[in-house]
């Protein structure tokens, strides 16, 4: 897998590693060759303005010029993610004592959560790298969305998933073809697996694996466009779900990137990150004060944040810290009731995943942690048709009627 | 005690290209200081300064994460199988 002087990865100029600082050459590298620590994209940013970027597509393409993708990647066949809905929810803000509340709503995307953004970037960065086939290790989401971008760009996709996962998110990777493997183990074992053959398979992108420097990128724009929907403003709190922790800290990485370009006021804001509490090793290492995360062997109804061992914990501990905010976690009870809430007040049916963001917001607000007069944004990262069975129990009909008007009247319904 | 070494591609020039190695020992620690003896500055990649492994680094003995058993002093039966992988994936 070599660069050819064709190669366009847009503004990417290098790869640094996070930890020891070790710079090397853009290419399929993921870790650090010194340290093993995680390869960081570096950028030589030019031309980019608020203008530049109203200019462009209506999804992350926009974003274009502050991503690792050639110039011309919005001609290729993708899925064209992004630019969600910023849900002003001030129902929601009302129940929990709020001033100001949005739901940034991801699961508006093609496949239904925020993976097809990150995903979308590691296609357009792994046809520049020359790799055949995309594949990843995932807890669902992610599975759709490189099966459906596979589809999409017409190439190989392989796809593997712990055996246990939810139905609908076997059905809804299926459903797009490619090779498609289930394996007898928790999450942490398929990556495992995931990063064996990735060491086997030269031409195999496994997304979140050996492209996972570029992958990541992707999660920049849910900050970008937050900013840019607020009206080029960053807010002053925001909630984001942590499974490997990768969305929280390139959310933060956005925000500071549009500080340095000029395209925002320099304002402080503050992240917060949201575990369940069956899986929960970044809240964990927050509040014992400790900056590595030790991992744990997940059990939660939030399978879509089920690592145990997340790649990018003691980033989320970094930012958490420097932004003056908290990791906290919530049991599988208040993960469901926070999935109720979201949709009895705002209409949006999201996933565990956003169950779980939910709940968090409320108990930081509890615990008076999070400011309830500042405002803040919430991350809604998934659909809830994808786990319908966290709610399936405890939501039911009104009522079962025979077609009558006195069977209505009977009910006690009007 | 033999076992087998599943190595990284990033470790891959210590061990002229190889993807598995055979080693010695009856810990883990004994095998990375085998590691060591065949495979000249591999050790350091794998520890840090201060002899731990690093933290960036996962090793498997079997299906074990060694973070769950014994570190670095987990015992490493003849036959098994040790895989040494870059932690920073997945998500």
């Amino acid at each position: 897998m070599a660069l050819t002087p064709a190669t366009d990865l847009g503004p990417a100029t290098a790869l640094v590693c996070r930890e020891c600082g070790t710079t090397r050459d853009l290419g399929p590298f993921y870790a650090c060759e010194e340290c093993f620590g995680p390869l960081e994209i570096a950028y030589d940013f030019q031309g980019v303005t608020r203008e530049s970027i109203a200019s462009g597509p209506r999804n992350i393409w926009r974003y274009r010029g502050l991503l690792p993708v050639p110039a011309n990647v919005a001609d290729t066949p993708n899925t064209e993610p992004g630019l969600t809905r910023l849900v002003r929810a001030d129902n929601l803000a009302e129940s929990l004592g709020l001033q100001s509340l949005w739901v940034k709503d991801d699961s508006g995307n093609p496949t239904h959560s925020f993976k097809d953004r990150v995903v979308a970037v590691a296609l357009a960065a792994a046809r520049e790298l020359g790799f055949k086939v995309l594949a990843c290790p995932s807890t669902g989401n992610l599975a759709n969305a490189v099966a459906a971008a596979a589809a999409r760009a017409g190439i190989r996709s392989a796809v593997f998933v712990p055996s246990d996962l939810e139905a609908q998110k076997i059905i809804t990777t299926a459903v797009y073809g490619g090779t498609f493997v289930t394996v007898d183990g928790n999450y942490d074992d398929v990556n495992r697996l995931a990063s064996e053959i990735a060491g086997e398979q030269d031409d195999w992108a496994f997304v979140n694996v050996n492209v996972r420097p570029y992958y990541a990128e992707g999660s920049k724009t849910l900050g970008y466009e937050i900013a840019e929907q607020l009206g080029w403003r960053l807010p002053d709190q925001i909630v984001v779900p942590v499974a490997s922790g990768s969305q929280l800290t390139k959310i933060d990485k956005a925000f500071q990137e549009l500080i340095k370009l000029g395209l925002v006021e320099d304002r402080p804001y503050r992240v917060f990150g949201a575990q369940a509490a069956g899986c929960d090793p970044v809240a964990a290492a927050f509040k014992a004060g400790h900056d590595v995360v030790r991992p744990v062997k997940p059990d939660t109804i939030a399978k879509s944040l089920a690592i145990g061992n997340p790649a990018d914990g003691p980033y989320v501990l970094d930012v958490a810290r420097r932004t003056g905010g908290a990791v906290e976690d919530v049991t599988d009870a208040e993960v469901v009731e926070g999935i109720r809430l979201l949709a009895r007040t705002e209409g949006i049916f999201g996933e565990t995943a956003g169950g779980v963001t939910v709940a968090t917001l409320r108990k930081l607000i509890d615990a008076g942690t999070l400011d309830p007069a500042a405002e803040t944004v919430i991350i809604n990262s998934g659909d809830g048709l994808k786990t319908l069975d966290a709610v399936a129990p405890v939501v039911a009909p009104s009522a079962n009627i025979a077609p009558s008007l006195e069977a209505f009247r009977a009910a006690g319904l009007a | 005690m033999s076992v087998s070494v599943r190595i990284p591609t990033i470790l891959r020039t210590y061990t002229g290209g190889e993807s598995e190695v055979k080693a010695e020992g009856a810990s883990l620690r004994a095998v990375v200081a085998d590691l060591e003896a065949s495979y000249a500055g591999i050790s350091a990649r794998i520890l840090d300064d201060a002899g731990k492994i690093r933290r960036f680094v996962n090793v498997y003995v079997g299906d074990e994460d060694v973070r769950f058993a014994d570190g670095l002093d987990t015992a490493t039966p003849d036959g098994a199988q040790i895989s040494i992988i870059p932690a920073v994936a997945g998500g």
